[in-house]
């Protein structure tokens, strides 16, 4: 890569001048409190598993998690979440009610040219990403782990 | 039982400003950040890490999409354990079903109840 061109340069200033600062410290604040918020409702869902259904504390959070994509449905559908994740940022984005909305706003999005192309073809859009980079990432990891389980390293 | 509500708090709302920071500082976009932060996740249980913030943090450890690495690397450990190497690819989704599952069946549900707006 050779050096920036004097037009380049000045561009860049110019650029950096005009660039709205983002309000870093607020967002951080808004993004602890919704997320935040959002764990408590999962912790309250978490111990209704636990004394309704015969969860256990580590066992309950799958229930926890499908119930919050429920929610999600409702809150996405009802034009909700768009509001909180305006509001929030990632806040509403890093919970898993945020991988629901992904889902969920792309299969309701793309249901007018039809369930299978459509809603069947566009849902993972946004999602797929995540869940490729998830199990991707988790195939390494616990590969890595069973062989040096393996050949007793650890 | 209200501790538990607390650090699920604090520990959600912390992974949430770090998923904020990486939007706002790393200028990273939504779809970069989730992915990066389901591979911590994987990572972080890889090391054994994750299970003791889970105990510790309860909810707050599980609903943020870390979780989703982290119960993946579970599934893949658990069956691993039993079959040996082959595991690793047949436990994947073990645990983590859920997730998928119910994101499937909702958003379908979601796009037979609901009209795209605007």
């Amino acid at each position: 890569m050779g050096g920036k061109t004097k037009e380049q340069k000045q561009y860049q200033s110019l650029e950096q001048k005009h660039e709205v600062k983002r309000p870093v410290l607020k967002n951080c604040i808004k993004a602890f409190f919704v997320g935040g918020l959002f764990c408590i409702v999962g912790q309250a869902i978490t111990y209704f598993y636990i004394y309704f259904f015969n969860f256990t504390e580590q066992t309950a959070g799958n229930p926890t998690v499908a119930t919050m994509v429920f929610i999600s449905m409702l809150l996405t559908g009802f034009g909700v979440y768009d509001h909180i994740g305006q509001f929030a940022g990632a806040g509403s984005a890093v919970p898993v009610t945020g991988f629901g909305n992904a889902v969920i706003s792309a299969a309701i999005e793309h249901r007018t040219e039809g369930f299978v192309l459509g809603v069947g073809g566009n849902m993972f859009k946004l999602a797929g990403s995540v869940i490729l980079f998830g199990v991707f990432s988790a195939f390494v990891v616990a590969l890595i782990k069973v062989l040096l389980i393996k050949w007793g390293v650890i | 039982m209200l501790p538990m509500f607390f650090w699920a708090f604090v520990v959600g709302g912390l992974i949430c400003v770090f998923g904020q920071l990486l939007f706002d500082v790393a200028k990273l976009t939504p779809g970069h950040t989730l992915s990066l932060l389901v591979v911590m996740g994987a990572i972080l249980d890889g090391i054994g890490l994750y299970e003791p913030l889970a105990d510790f943090a309860g909810a707050g450890a599980t609903v943020p999409i870390t979780n989703f690495g982290n119960t993946l690397v579970h599934g893949a450990l658990q069956e691993a354990e039993k079959h040996g190497l082959v595991g690793v690819l047949t436990g994947m989704f073990e645990v983590t079903s859920s997730g998928i599952s119910a994101a499937i069946v909702f958003a379908f549900i979601g796009a037979l109840l609901f009209k795209p707006k605007g």
